[in-house]
């Protein structure tokens, strides 16, 4: 289970991830961010209250760096310790900016 | 030993997850860990719901086990195409975003997380061990 907040305020946009992001759930949030990226130069992901992550799950949030990389930037917010571990054995700390 | 055997469809992670999770429960372990042994299962499952049988619906045949060095040794066996995922070459992870590729990660994210993988092909049949201690 995936529950997708999001908050658009003109040109920010704040995504907050809820549950479980794997390969049954991110092909709806990738499809949710198709939608919702253009025009956004500021996206922000809130992992808060995201329980876990795969590969599946890391390719959308690489392809969502690639599009902001495009067209202003993105920021990755409140990374619990078990999901920054994943992302350390990625080299996706590197790629992403983590606050 | 616990064992499921499953359609290995993608639509079934879940109730993979699930036995695996129990599983982690009763032997205590540490949630750090239990992300890291999810998420390595779901990329070997997943690797055989979408390629083990083609076009097909075959089974996948999932083991749990605690050794007596208190290890958790996961097995996730099929009878589908010979297949070695550790053949595979590692990506590079130094690259930057813009000359990442998406995928070809997965199989890295098991390697990296779990302490053992081994893989054997015996009698037609595909069988990767993921080992983690506890």
């Amino acid at each position: 289970m995936l529950n997708i907040k999001k908050d658009l305020n003109d040109k920010n946009l704040v995504v907050a991830l809820e549950g479980r992001l794997d390969t049954t759930t991110a092909p709806t949030l990738e499809e949710e961010l198709k939608a919702a990226l253009p025009g956004v130069e500021d996206l922000v992901f809130d992992l808060a209250s995201l329980e876990y992550i795969s590969s599946a799950g890391l390719r959308v949030l690489l392809s969502s760096q690639k599009t902001m990389n495009k067209q202003g930037k993105m920021v990755v917010k409140n990374v619990s310790e078990e999901v920054n571990e994943i992302f350390e054995v990625t080299g996706f700390s590197d790629i992403l900016s983590i606050e | 030993m616990k064992e499921i055997v499953i359609d290995a469809k993608v639509e079934n992670l879940p109730q993979v997850l699930e036995f695996i999770d129990s599983e982690l429960e009763i032997a205590e372990c540490k949630m750090k860990d239990q992300m890291k042994i999810d998420m390595a299962v779901e990329e070997l499952y997943v690797n055989i719901a979408h390629y083990a049988y083609r076009d097909k619906v075959g089974k996948a045949e999932i083991t749990f086990d605690v050794d007596d060095k208190n290890r958790a040794v996961i097995t996730l066996i099929d009878s589908g195409i010979h297949y070695d995922p550790l053949a595979k070459e590692d990506p590079d992870v130094t690259l930057s975003a813009e000359e990442r590729k998406i995928g070809g990660l997965g199989i890295y994210m098991v390697k990296n997380s779990m302490d053992d993988v081994l893989y054997e092909y015996v009698d037609g049949k595909n069988k990767t061990t993921i080992i983690k201690n506890l």
